[in-house]
């Protein structure tokens, strides 16, 4: 079965603040984007039968009163949330259940309501604690761009490409008012932060933030009786590849990027060139080279200079983490929620920065590092043969 | 405070699956696996092939030989690293095939040192009594 055209998106909304917010549980930031998604889509809890959520969905139907006919609790970093999409899809277009909740939300920088991180001189017996943790990895900055020197060396990638992505998307979260970082910024001002985890200066790493997000998901067949733009899912793909970074197959491509988008673009029929608008998960600032090139946009050693010649900033033919991204809009830790949110403002046509006629946008999620993968094709036109 | 505590850093604790490794390398040997069905050379250490599922595996000892593959350079430590930042976890080529995660020890932690493809050499860090950790170094 194919999921094409199956199903839409008819509510999304994120947190009503996002940013610093420590007054607000994670818990309750599920529920505050929730509420809202569903306000955006004109219906109550009474008409949500389906929850998919990385937070226990108990937790969240327990709090709003329901008691729902299907669940999804995928939980494999922060692409999880274009997966809960897929497949609630698939469960709306099969009947398991008709109206579903995808709410993300969470206290990354506040720590509220949150389980405490552990500390040094203690035994792990997970493959992670095993075979990199004793070897002082401290968190994603330490460990996501492991394969960036090689990838530089294969390919003739620059550094100052690398820093060129957090450049182009200061272009674009100059005009978001949401965004925590909008002041335009130079490859020189990249290289003057902060050293954090060589190659990688501060700004090409995300933000460290608090927020979430709700999508509300219905068959297409009923897309109509909403008061929103119907934003379609026309291809959805996903995937896992390694639990630990050392173990991928080749550090210079994301053997899961490159399954879970094959299989979107496939399902969704449609060819790069019809992609108007794209979200590439950015941890870090080399995640959007790695996704232009197993995506298949451009070729082998080209994202860094597609990137550094403007085509991915505003006025260039691909418009590209048009909120900002994580380096610059928001990220809490989990951040596919928001890429998702971005694509459904920019299909809908009611984004911050938005970009003039777009019609089908591509969502590319990472989950862990390199772990996992998620990809959607989401556009405003309607059916047709 | 404990041996543990002192030590500070994130300590291995094996697995069925993992403890012959470990055990060599508390003997100061690498030794990692080899599908008898297909050849496949793999780390980490599994009870099947992740080539052909097969668990007709021979363990043996890896010669020690490999190559800098890729790394970064931490400048904010992980708990009980205070002292060294900044320091590299690198991911080093083994001449047998598979890659595993290190630190590069004997030498000043610097993108001008560090080389890709530069040759390194196993050593062992004995941290704890009865824990040992598999290092490399510059051959």
């Amino acid at each position: 079965m194919s999921l094409r055209y199956k199903a839409a998106i008819v509510g999304a909304s994120e947190t009503t603040e996002i940013g610093v917010l420590p007054e607000t549980s994670e818990t309750q930031l599920h529920i505050d984007s929730a509420v809202n998604a569903m306000n955006n889509a004109g219906i109550g809890v009474d008409q949500i039968d389906g929850i998919a959520s990385t937070m226990n969905p108990a937790i969240l139907s327990n709090y709003l009163g329901i008691v729902p006919k299907w669940i999804d609790n995928t939980s494999v970093g922060g692409t999880s949330f274009l997966i809960h999409v897929r497949h609630a899809a698939a469960a709306v277009a099969s009947g398991l259940c008709e109206t579903v909740l995808c709410a993300m939300g969470e206290s990354g920088r506040s720590r509220v309501g949150v389980a405490r991180r552990g500390g040094g001189g203690q035994l792990d017996n997970s493959y992670p604690g095993q075979f990199e943790s004793i070897y002082g990895p401290l968190g994603p900055p330490t460990l996501f761009g492991m394969g960036v020197l090689r990838f530089m060396k294969e390919t003739g990638t620059t550094l100052e490409q690398l820093a060129s992505v957090a450049v182009a998307q200061r272009k674009w979260s100059n005009k978001v008012p949401r965004a925590m970082f909008g002041d335009l910024i130079t490859v020189d001002d990249v290289f003057n932060s902060r050293m954090i985890s060589y190659p990688f200066n501060l700004f090409m790493c995300c933000l460290v933030t608090d927020g979430g997000g709700s999508l509300i998901i219905t068959s297409a067949d009923r897309a109509k009786d909403f008061p929103t733009t119907p934003v379609y899912i026309m291809g959805t793909g996903e995937s896992v590849e390694t639990p630990i970074v050392s173990q991928m197959y080749d550090m210079t491509h994301s053997a899961a990027f490159q399954t879970s988008s094959k299989k979107a673009f496939e399902e969704s029929g449609v060819s790069h060139d019809d992609i108007d608008h794209l979200m590439v998960y950015d941890a870090f600032a080399h995640l959007p080279i790695y996704g232009l090139e197993d995506l298949g946009f451009v070729g082998r050693g080209e994202g860094g200079a597609f990137i550094e010649e403007g085509n991915t900033s505003p006025g260039g033919k691909l418009p590209m983490n048009t909120n900002g991204g994580g380096l610059s809009y928001t990220h809490s830790g989990m951040y596919g929620m928001y890429a998702i949110q971005e694509a459904v403002r920019q299909v809908r046509g009611e984004a911050a920065h938005q970009v003039e006629g777009v019609k089908t946008s591509f969502v590319q999620g990472v989950g862990g590092m390199f772990m996992a993968a998620g990809s959607l094709v989401l556009t405003n036109e309607e059916p047709h043969d | 405070m404990t041996q543990e505590q002192e030590y500070g850093k994130m300590i291995p604790e094996p697995v069925p699956e993992t403890a012959y490794f470990w055990e060599k390398v508390r003997e100061h040997e690498l030794w990692i696996q080899k599908c008898t069905d297909c050849d496949h050379v793999f780390h980490y250490p599994r009870f099947h092939c992740p080539k052909c599922t097969s668990s007709n595996l021979d363990w043996f000892q890896a010669s020690g030989k490999g190559t800098l593959y890729t790394y970064m350079i931490n400048h904010r430590p992980a708990p009980g690293f205070q002292d060294e930042a900044p320091y590299a976890i690198a991911v080093v080529q083994l001449e047998e095939g598979p890659r595993m995660m290190t630190n590069i020890v004997g030498i000043e932690n610097t993108p001008e040192n560090l080389v890709l493809d530069m040759a390194l050499e196993v050593t062992f860090d004995d941290v704890l009594p009865d824990v040992t950790i598999p290092k490399w170094k510059p051959a």
